[in-house]
């Protein structure tokens, strides 16, 4: 998203403005604004037992940058994102495609189907998954005891970040589709067909007509999902109980800070993490556009 | 790269038209679609990716907690009993459950309502109005698409805390009411959709911007209105994070918080626990989802356009 969307000349001055967006902005300064300079305020002091609170300045910040914790579970959603965020993309734009090709006999159920995962919380999602991936009753368990293979061990160390990564591409696959999907609709039917008088090919047509006009939709959605992937919580904190061993209360920087303020009641210490992981989310959302937006202008 | 930058400049009710366009567009060479079976074949495999988990959690919610262990998951036991499970989820401590529910349906449709408004009411505003400060305040707010709703949770926690309303249905409604990128989605909305002559005989008539806006802009700001409205009302919905963190009376629970907390339940009465907790966790999972669902296949028409106008303009 260009963050300065050009305004309309023809808008004329009304007193009426302003108050339109007033309620909003008002919500906005003490919902949004406040809790983070309250948390950038509380990141600057330290609960001590003798001395109480105390401002220790950037501190906590330095303690944070060292602390082995926080830096595993920033880059374990890192990776994550690495990983599973191109997966996910890539599939949703290879459906959109799909969708959009008009090859598609029962195109309707098709993308209601793959969509529909939106619909459900990441609680029972997470919840689902834990289940069939369990070794007790999880169907691929069964079936691997029933042939007398040995079943991937979903839940193990090695493969968890990747069945973390499977549930949430379930989730989201179908989002992300149906925003590219919409995007393709939009498309005048008139490029098409000077593209297909020009002798290009379906794959042709979609390399060369329907990727760049789907570039402002891509972004959106790789947007969304670094936000999303920096603050993984709810997946680990659910697959957490039935594997406490393998994801533990730092295992995501989200979780790390969750545990920090209502399991160890750092409290100054949860709002450095959480205004750190924000920052670092923030990096990476223009991080994602800058690139974006160079590799269009060269 | 050559590409004759395709910069669709459609308006707001393209999908429609363009979508009415091309199909007619293409029928006249051919009398039907050509249609591709090993495309449609290996769609439909990953769609059977994508409800799978879902096909298992409707035979899990047939099958009591012994079941769930002694039978095959992806089928049906000898003995079904969805109904006792529904009954057994509703019955289970006191009723909690149907609690759970409505507290759901309270956060979800209080916060959607409250923030496809206020995100309607700014949209119109900062499309339609030019005023000191308008876009200072709009990039301020659109920069704040990129904060991350869960690292503002805590420091919300602790300023609400102080304020005295953690605990209350308030501290997870609030929240949810300031949606930025629904303001960002409603202003490039309202840009297209409601066309400056309409507001300028309308102010000539003598009709006031109240008025205006409630009477006629809000009527051509639906669809992109019921978008922003159904996505909140998802994510409030879901919502898990939040009201984990503000929450702590069971009778104040969303349904996703209280069935987490059944499940740590189940998971440590272990499997040969005796609880039938197991099964009701699955059969509230199946209840919880339902009434989305249903909302989501109903609205397609709008939620689909709408989301058009986000995606396509920059």
């Amino acid at each position: 998203m260009a963050a300065t969307t050009a305004a309309p000349a023809k808008g004329k001055r009304r007193a009426a403005g302003p108050l339109f967006v007033a309620p909003f902005l008002v919500l906005f300064l003490l919902l949004f604004l406040a809790p983070l300079g309250y948390a950038a305020y509380l990141s600057l002091f330290q609960q001590r037992l003798i001395g109480g609170n105390v401002f220790v300045g950037l501190d906590n910040y330095a303690k944070a940058l060292q602390d082995p914790l926080l830096l595993h579970g920033v880059g374990r959603v890192a990776l994550f994102f690495v990983i599973q965020v191109p997966l996910m993309l890539v599939l949703a734009l290879l459906f959109a495609l799909a969708l959009d090709s008009g090859l598609l006999r029962l195109s309707r159920v098709i993308r209601l189907g793959i969509f529909v995962p939106y619909a459900v919380p990441s609680v029972v999602a997470a919840l689902m998954w834990g289940y069939l991936y369990g070794p007790d009753f999880g169907p691929f368990a069964q079936l691997g005891r029933e042939l007398d293979l040995p079943a991937p061990q979903f839940l193990s160390e090695g493969w968890m970040l990747g069945s973390l990564a499977n549930i949430v591409t379930w989730e989201f696959v179908g989002y992300n589709m149906i925003i590219l999907y919409a995007a393709l609709r939009t498309v005048p039917a008139e490029l098409y067909e000077a593209a297909a008088m020009d002798g290009a090919g379906a794959w042709r047509i979609a390399w060369s007509v329907k990727l760049p006009a789907l570039r402002p939709a891509l972004m959106l959605t790789l947007l969304f999902s670094v936000i999303g992937s920096f603050q993984l919580f709810n997946e680990p904190s659910l697959l957490m109980k039935i594997a406490p061993d393998v994801i533990t209360s730092s295992y995501t920087a989200n979780l790390y800070s969750y545990s920090l303020a209502f399991t160890g009641q750092q409290l100054n210490y949860a709002a450095t993490v959480s205004f750190l992981l924000g920052l670092v989310i923030v990096i990476a959302s223009y991080g994602v556009l800058l690139t974006a937006n160079r590799r269009r202008t060269s | 790269m050559t590409t004759t930058t395709a910069t669709p400049q459609a308006s707001v009710n393209a999908p429609v038209n363009s979508r009415a366009a091309r199909g007619f567009g293409r029928r006249r060479p051919k009398p039907s679609h050509r249609r591709s079976t090993p495309l449609t074949i290996a769609m439909l495999a990953a769609l059977a990716y994508f409800l799978l988990p879902l096909f298992w959690l409707l035979i899990a919610s047939t099958k009591s907690t012994q079941d769930l262990f002694n039978s095959f998951g992806l089928w049906f036991s000898h003995t079904p009993q969805l109904l006792t499970n529904i009954k057994e989820t509703f019955t289970q401590d006191g009723g909690v459950f149907a609690q759970w529910l409505l507290n759901t349906a309270v956060y979800a449709v209080s916060s959607a309502l409250g923030a496809a408004l206020l995100a309607a009411a700014a949209g119109y505003g900062f499309a339609k109005f030019r005023f000191r400060g308008d876009r200072i305040a709009f990039n301020l707010v659109l920069g704040a698409v990129m904060v991350p709703a869960t690292a503002l949770a805590i420091p919300t926690y602790l300023l609400f805390a102080q304020a005295g309303i953690v605990n209350t249905p308030w501290a997870v409604i609030l929240p949810s009411l300031v949606n930025p990128f629904g303001l960002y989605l409603m202003r490039v909305y309202a840009e297209d959709a409601v066309p400056d002559s309409i507001l300028e005989a309308a102010r000539i008539d003598g009709a006031g911007e109240a008025r205006i806006f409630f009477t006629i802009a809000l009527r051509l700001l639906a669809p992109g209105l019921v978008t922003v409205l159904l996505f909140t009302l998802v994510a409030t919905w879901n919502n898990y994070f939040l009201p984990l963190i503000m929450l702590n009376n069971p009778n104040l629970y969303p349904i996703t918080v209280g069935l987490s907390s059944w499940a740590a339940q189940a998971q440590n009465g272990g499997a040969g626990s005796s609880s039938d907790m197991l099964a009701l966790v699955v059969t509230g999972s199946l209840i919880s989802i339902v009434p989305l669902v249903v909302a989501f296949l109903l609205l397609q028409r709008y939620w689909q356009s709408g989301l058009a106008a986000g995606g396509v303009k920059q």
